[in-house]
């Protein structure tokens, strides 16, 4: 071989090396661009039904939500409404990268907030507040729902479904072999959590991988410790609001639990969409759990005879010595919410208005209210006090009902009222609050830093 | 083969003056057989990265408007202690992976590149994992591990019991060990071939000259496997910098930020915060350490990677 070949096979060896080395990080930079998630059918707007909608797998809801769109095809048979379902987690990021790229179903499912903000902002969602002149409409489900769903004074989305507030949730039987009544005050809360680590039990439950989870503790350790306020002023964006020493306390109380082994061992890989969570719960693994109260349908579907025996029972976040939030106040969600793409055809906007207002088919059918009621879920339509007595879980609902309509205020759930940057940003760091990698005051410095941005 | 061909190519172009009008022909008609790959490597591989590069110097949140930025995202990037972890564990993950799985994956592969019928039973049992996706072996080891529902609670194994994927350390080594559990068998593969291309000829002559099993395993096997070896290291090196998959099923980068590798900061940032300026600034940085790390394990093959190493055979 002579020297020019040498060289020249040096460079063919580069440029194929380089073919070599790059096309499986450039293959995961595209997949990463592409779905995420389990892909379904019909993706985007198309799907074989007139209108699409994308919706969270689980159950009861699934159910309740196939009956119905089942039941408005039979009706509207020239306006089918296809649906695919995905996991919570699976579906927050799904959403967004396919209303990014314009290939968005016709109903926008969320659960308002920030994201449903950045999603007005981006011109992606109809403003519906004309539709919402319809008295009839508006006045189908409760006031107090819309806060959420409305930007700018703009409504964005009709609030349905069911409120999810937080609440705890605990296992009768372990309480009762141990001899212990519900906590009326952290204390004794705090000192539950040695009682049953003497009797070899796990105190509470926490899906800490899923982090929204660990959230919710936050959520309550800061009304209760410093009243709404503190959160206001975050959301309002005001400078080193995460370092308000009510803040602070919040954040080292949750640490200080973590360190008196609170939280069961291992809580930091069990996930919620797996409800490990609520499995320990009703397994008689652990007695307590920190909770939305969509589970307690969850456990119903999961554990019928657990809930069937009385061995379920709940109490509200009980209050902090020297705290100034209201006892009363709660967290949560307000409702679900559904929007409609900006990219819909007339004619698909015409059947999500008529699916918004038919009383006998539509979203918040009478049917559809039966169902959610006799699921044990927190129905949001308006004067349905009757069909809550009416139920099995009528114990359950009313407590969370009156719970909902009596609080003085209501946290709207953290990662949903933030916009998503400065949401990721706090699940991230709650992960690290929550495994001591990072100090109370570490938190508030990186949650500062994202103010304003 | 890619190599010769283009090899060809190039030096047919060179203007060495002595190339003759027949050659030339023939090398032309090989050129046009690499059409297809080309394509599609520009298509999936060369235009993406051009798309990554041009995202990385703008604001864009996914949804709405992209915005000219400039170095904005970089400066960002490489001010973040969070990258810098990211890129620590990712490095400490591509290390233990590639001390764990070398050796094993060359035992195994030479073991089952024998003859004898009960090794050929054995390699079907080992190449297990290559059926199974990594989602659904995270899922399997997720379950498997869970401290309260996993094997060792329910078969009552003390020893068993650990906080493994909840402990900020020990979760690491789990990451590591599922994914060489997951990775070995595909290597072994490559060093089965690769110890099957060895001439019988050479371990005849070592056996005549009194070498026993061990001494051929290191004076024939070993050297023989060097061209094996740079590429498995290669495919494990570049494999570690996009770990991804594995990683975000069993632990999503948590508790913490202690698995959160950097092409997981890459999804964390773009898909779930939103901000995919800085993830394509992250992409771009993969990139060029995967191909800087590449390159390096390239030239550890030495000047001269396509002279015969059977000399006199």
């Amino acid at each position: 071989m002579d020297a020019s070949t040498t060289s020249a096979q040096g460079t063919s060896r580069r440029g194929f090396l380089t073919m070599l080395a790059m096309a499986p990080l450039a293959g995961a930079a595209l997949s990463a661009c592409g779905t995420s998630g389990p892909s379904s059918s019909g993706g985007g707007g198309g799907g074989d039904g007139a209108a699409s909608m994308w919706y969270l797998s689980g159950q009861p809801n699934e159910k309740i939500k196939t009956d119905n769109l089942k039941a408005w095809g039979d009706a509207n048979p020239d306006s089918t409404i296809s649906v695919d379902f995905f996991q919570n987690d699976a579906y927050k990021t799904k959403i967004k990268t396919a209303i990014g790229a314009g290939q968005a179903p016709t109903f926008i499912y969320s659960w308002g907030g920030g994201t449903l903000a950045s999603y007005a902002a981006a011109g992606q969602v109809l403003d519906l507040t004309s539709w919402f002149d319809d008295a009839t409409l508006k006045g189908s489900v409760l006031e107090s729902t819309y806060k959420a769903g409305t930007v700018d004074g703009k409504i964005y989305a009709y609030p349905n479904e069911n409120a999810a507030l937080i609440l705890f949730y605990y296992n009768k039987k372990l309480f009762k072999q141990v001899g212990a009544e519900p906590p009326t005050t952290y204390d004794e809360l705090l000192a539950l959590v040695d009682t049953f680590k003497g009797a070899g039990i796990a105190p509470i439950a926490l899906a800490g991988q899923s982090r929204w989870t660990s959230m919710m503790w936050l959520e309550y350790f800061f009304d209760r410790v410093g009243g709404p306020e503190v959160f206001d002023a975050i959301f309002a964006g005001t400078a080193d609001a995460w370092s308000n020493p009510d803040a602070l306390k919040a954040l080292q109380m949750v640490q200080d639990l973590v360190k008196a082994g609170g939280f069961i061992t291992g809580f930091e890989s069990i996930t919620a969409d797996s409800n490990a969570d609520q499995a320990l719960l009703y397994t008689d693994k652990t007695a307590m759990m920190l909770h939305g109260s969509w589970v307690y349908s969850g456990i119903k579907n999961d554990a019928a005879d657990f809930v069937a025996d009385g061995n379920l029972g709940w109490f509200a976040f009980p209050p902090i010595t020297g705290g100034k939030g209201d006892p009363k106040n709660v967290a949560g969600n307000p409702a679900q919410y559904m929007s409609v793409s900006s990219k819909a055809t007339q004619a698909q906007q015409d059947i999500a208005k008529a699916y918004f207002t038919d009383t006998t088919n539509g979203i918040m059918s009478e049917t559809v209210i039966d169902a959610y009621v006799a699921s044990g879920q927190v129905c949001i339509a308006s004067g349905i006090e009757d069909k809550i007595a009416a139920s099995e879980d009528k114990d359950f609902l009313q407590f969370a009902y009156s719970a909902v309509q009596d609080a003085p205020s209501f946290v709207q759930s953290w990662d949903q009222a933030l916009s998503p940057s400065t949401a990721e940003a706090l699940l991230s760091n709650i992960d690290q609050l929550f495994s001591l990698s990072i100090t109370p005051q570490q938190f508030a410095d990186n949650m500062n830093a994202t103010i304003g941005q | 083969m890619t190599t010769t061909a283009a090899t060809r190519t190039a030096a047919s172009r060179a203007p060495a003056g002595g190339a003759s009008e027949h050659r030339s022909v023939k090398t032309g008609s090989v050129a046009w057989m690499a059409i297809p790959a080309v394509a599609f490597f520009v298509l999936f591989g060369a235009v993406p990265l051009i798309g990554t590069l041009v995202l990385s110097f703008t604001q864009w949140d996914g949804i709405g408007a992209i915005q000219w930025l400039g170095g904005g995202n970089w400066v960002s990037i490489m001010t973040d202690p969070v990258m810098y972890k990211a890129l620590g564990l990712t490095f400490g993950i591509m290390i233990f992976s590639w001390l764990v799985q070398t050796p094993i994956s060359l035992l195994l592969g030479v073991f089952t590149a024998g003859t004898q019928k009960y090794r050929a039973f054995l390699a079907v049992l080992y190449f297990l994992p290559l059926l199974m996706s990594a989602a659904a072996i995270s899922i399997a080891y997720k379950a498997l591990l869970d401290p309260n529902f996993g094997l060792a609670a329910s078969l009552g194994i003390p020893f068993l019991i650990q906080n493994w994927l909840g402990d900020p350390t020990l979760v690491l080594f789990v990451v590591i060990f599922v994914l060489s559990w997951m990775y070995v068998p595909f290597h072994s593969l490559l060093y089965q071939g690769g110890v099957q291309q060895i001439p019988r000829s050479m371990y005849e002559a070592a056996s005549i000259d009194g070498a026993g099993t061990v001494r051929q395993f290191f004076s024939i096997t070993l050297p023989q496997l060097k061209y094996t070896i740079i590429t498995s290291s290669t495919l494990m090196v570049v494999g570690s910098m996009t770990a991804f998959d594995l990683i975000f099923v069993l632990t999503g980068g948590g508790p913490g930020n202690s698995t959160r590798v950097l092409a997981l900061d890459m999804y964390l940032r773009g898909f779930r915060a939103n901000q995919m300026g800085p993830a394509s600034a992250i992409a771009v940085l993969i990139v060029l350490i995967g191909l800087g790390l590449a390159l390096f394990l390239r030239r550890l093959g030495g000047k001269d990677a396509n002279s015969s190493q059977m000399e006199g055979l």
